[in-house]
């Protein structure tokens, strides 16, 4: 890969500078370059790239820095509003009759995961109390209609289908009143994978679309798909109208780029996202998600934002006060410990913190369980002994070893590491910062 | 073949009409940044690019190139000699010869195999096919649908079985009925999926020691339409297969397959097979001269 981590990069671009206040043309220039690189390599569509990063260059230039932001996080967070904005400003929600069955019609290329994705979303439907049943279209591919009445089977979802010989206008029209008279309120139509220029295949769509006028036409995508996702939206965009995008494969590592393309050049949202081999890994679309995704980097702003929504205020200034007087207890650490792990798992909010590259976090596990024993050791303490670590005694440790299920090896490491935190809130009081952060969680391993 | 080459005569003149009129008549910052583009919508992906336009830059500030025909020629040239070298036959020079079919779901694993089925019958050798995907609905049913097209055996297990067993006993299979080929599908699995990855691993590992030395080949399927995530894909099922090969399937759609050209070059694979529709027949070798060109025709005059 051309780089690791897109903030890495930009921090590179950034640097020599500190919050001069302003992002010059220079340095928006540079930082540019590296978003169309990273925009590119996540497949975005070339010419999305270049009105997009226009777009950005536009903006960033001559943006006041905020104050607790640095040039680099400034400038991601312009990207990441216009990246989120543009992905995420249309509805994810389908379309339901007040006349069931509601038909939902999928279309897409050969292999893009269209027989997959109809039993997710009839397993997706379930879950909503809905009943969902299928009709097999796909008349051509080798056992296409096996591997759908199979997922029914799987899923307990009635299964409409003529063979392989029968026209699929035909079995998508029989199938609804199939349907009608089964009391099914949702179908969801297979049809035949097929290359957007084969002008027969998308004829037969078209009929299938003018017979059972479908309430929502869902474009299967692959979201490995490269440069040529724009021309395929777009010819299934003419020729079909589809309303929205069900983006297959998440679960691999590809950036996913082709939901952008798709979005920009159509306008049609991605509404849900596939990810996995189990039919229950199905969700609605998350623009965020993948906003930060398509960039390769974790991401910073949210990071910022969760701190801020999560962080009691209150119970900041009371800490600081504490701070003061270098009385951090046991429930100071216990605290602060929830108050993290409320923001998610720390795994996951390393990987939001600028500057740590995705290099090093790569070797790095880190074992949120670990948390959960230090957690349980407090937990085991008496008021008196999370206010006052020095009582704590053999026997002592040895009740509260026992009490939270661990032993006294993890229970001794943990007061060692206590000290030691102890010791830094002090020179944190005293107005010495320590350098890193996570110290002052101490080492859970 | 023939389908290949009279398809690029066409797109050849395109071609130089295009490049002669509307992109090169100026050397200019302009210019190599349209040849990027090119490059970069075909999927062909940054680092390639840059590669190959440094070496095209490299011969033009030498002199080396004068008009825009001569460019023309020589960014086929250089983006044709940035394709591996290595052979791009397959080998069937062993009794049974093994090929093992690998890659992520949906790039057309199957259908592949239906294909060189049929080609290797029409050489009049006797292929046997192997039903190693067991995990996929239907997909037994799929190839066993291929099987009775071509008119080979098909040896397979129930959904559900142990790959390594199905494995077993087609080699077995086609070592009993002296068969000249054998060709193993595998459950479609992502590169990230460290257990199936694993699988893979196993599955080799059970047809070296069934027969020594094979398989022969073991060829990765990329879908045409793949972007840059293919790199990665080629890397991690190099790792865990030793790859001889690849395979791009859907070439006759409009993607231009970019990511074939970057697999080769950085990975050093050859790229073996072109698959170019649903025909058994729609099976071509690949040339990196005619690839090299079909990369440019008209992307360039979309833009």
């Amino acid at each position: 890969m051309v780089f690791d981590s897109l903030s890495d990069k930009l921090q590179v671009a950034f640097d020599g500078l500190r919050r001069q206040g302003k992002l010059t043309d220079k340095d928006v220039e540079r930082a540019a370059r590296e978003i169309r690189l990273a925009l590119l390599e996540a497949d975005v569509n070339f010419k999305v790239v270049k009105e997009f990063v226009e777009k950005v260059k536009t903006r960033a230039l001559g943006s006041e820095v905020l104050e607790s932001l640095t040039p680099a996080q400034q400038f991601i967070k312009i990207v990441n509003e216009e990246l989120t904005s543009l992905m995420g400003s249309a509805s994810t929600k389908l379309t339901f009759s007040p006349r069931p069955p509601t038909v939902i019609m999928m279309v897409g290329l050969q292999g893009s995961g269209k027989t997959t994705a109809c039993g997710k979303l009839a397993n997706f439907l379930l879950a909503q109390g809905k009943s969902p049943a299928l009709v097999a279209g796909d008349v051509y591919r080798p056992a296409a209609i096996e591997q759908l009445k199979t997922l029914g089977g799987q899923l307990g979802v009635p299964v409409y289908d003529e063979g392989d010989q029968a026209d699929p206008v035909d079995i998508a029209k029989h199938g609804v009143s199939w349907a009608q008279d089964k009391g099914r309120d949702v179908l969801i139509i297979d049809t035949a994978g097929r290359l957007h220029i084969d002008e027969k295949l998308m004829e037969e769509l078209v009929r299938i679309r003018q017979t059972v006028k479908p309430h929502n036409i869902l474009l299967v995508l692959d979201a490995m798909t490269g440069q040529d996702a724009v021309n395929v939206a777009l010819q299934f965009q003419e020729r079909v109208r589809f309303d929205g995008v069900i983006l297959t494969k998440m679960d691999g590592d590809a950036r996913g780029g082709a939901a952008l393309s798709v979005r920009a050049v159509t306008g049609k949202p991605v509404k849900f996202a596939s990810a996995g081999e189990k039919l229950d890994s199905f969700e609605y679309f998350h623009p965020d998600r993948v906003a930060s995704r398509i960039l390769g980097m974790g991401d910073v702003l949210s990071l910022i934002e969760k701190a801020e929504r999560t962080i009691d205020e209150k119970k900041a200034r009371e800490m600081e006060q504490r701070l003061r007087k270098a009385t951090f207890t046991f429930d100071d650490f216990l605290d602060q410990i929830q108050q993290v792990r409320k923001m998610g798992s720390i795994s996951s909010l390393l990987g939001m913190i600028p500057g740590i590259p995705s290099a090093k976090l790569k070797g790095l596990q880190v074992d949120d369980k670990a948390f959960d024993k230090i957690q349980a050791m407090i937990s085991s303490m008496t008021p008196e002994e999370r206010r006052h670590p020095d009582i704590i005694n053999g026997s002592r440790r040895r009740r509260i070893a026992a009490g939270s299920g661990t032993d006294i090896h993890a229970l001794n490491q943990l007061l060692t590491q206590f000290k030691q935190v102890q010791k830094m809130m002090r020179q944190l009081g005293s107005g010495r910062v320590p350098k890193n952060p996570f110290q002052m969680f101490g080492n859970p391993s | 073949m023939a389908q290949l080459r009279e398809g690029l005569a066409k797109s050849r003149k395109a071609l130089q009409q295009q490049f002669a009129s509307v992109l090169f008549d100026r050397f200019d910052e302009d210019l190599w940044e349209r040849i990027e583009e090119a490059l970069i919508y075909a999927d062909v992906g940054v680092d390639s690019t840059v590669s190959i336009v440094e070496a095209l830059e490299e011969q033009a500030n030498a002199g080396a190139i004068k008009d825009s025909a001569e460019l023309l020629a020589k960014l086929r040239e250089v983006t044709a000699n940035h394709f591996c070298k290595a052979d791009t036959r397959i080998d069937i020079a062993h009794r049974p010869a093994v090929i093992l079919m690998v890659g992520v779901n949906g790039t057309g694993k199957t259908t592949t195999i239906g294909k060189i089925a049929w080609h290797l019958k029409e050489l009049g050798k006797e292929p046997i096919l192997i039903a190693g995907d067991t995990f996929r609905a239907a997909a037994i049913e799929q190839l066993v649908e291929w099987g009775r097209r071509v008119g080979c055996e098909v040896v397979r297990h129930e959904r559900g079985g142990d790959p390594g067993a199905v494995v077993y006993d087609g080699l077995a299979a086609a070592e009993a009925r002296g068969a000249d080929v054998a060709i193993i599908d595998t459950a479609g699995r992502l590169h990230t999926q460290v257990n199936l990855m694993k699988e893979l691993e196993k599955v080799r590992r059970v047809i070296e020691k069934r027969i020594p030395g094979a398989p022969h080949e073991s060829l990765l399927c990329i879908d045409a339409t793949t972007g840059q995530n293919g790199l990665i894909q080629a890397r991690m099922f190099k790792e865990a297969v030793e790859l001889t090969g690849v395979v791009i399937t859907k070439m006759d759609g409009t993607a231009k397959g970019g990511i074939a050209l970057a697999v080769s070059h950085e990975l050093d694979l050859p790229i073996k097979l072109i698959g170019t529709g649903e025909r058994l027949e729609s099976l071509q070798p690949f040339d990196a001269v005619g690839f090299a060109a079909m990369l440019f025709d008209e992307s360039l005059g979309r833009r």
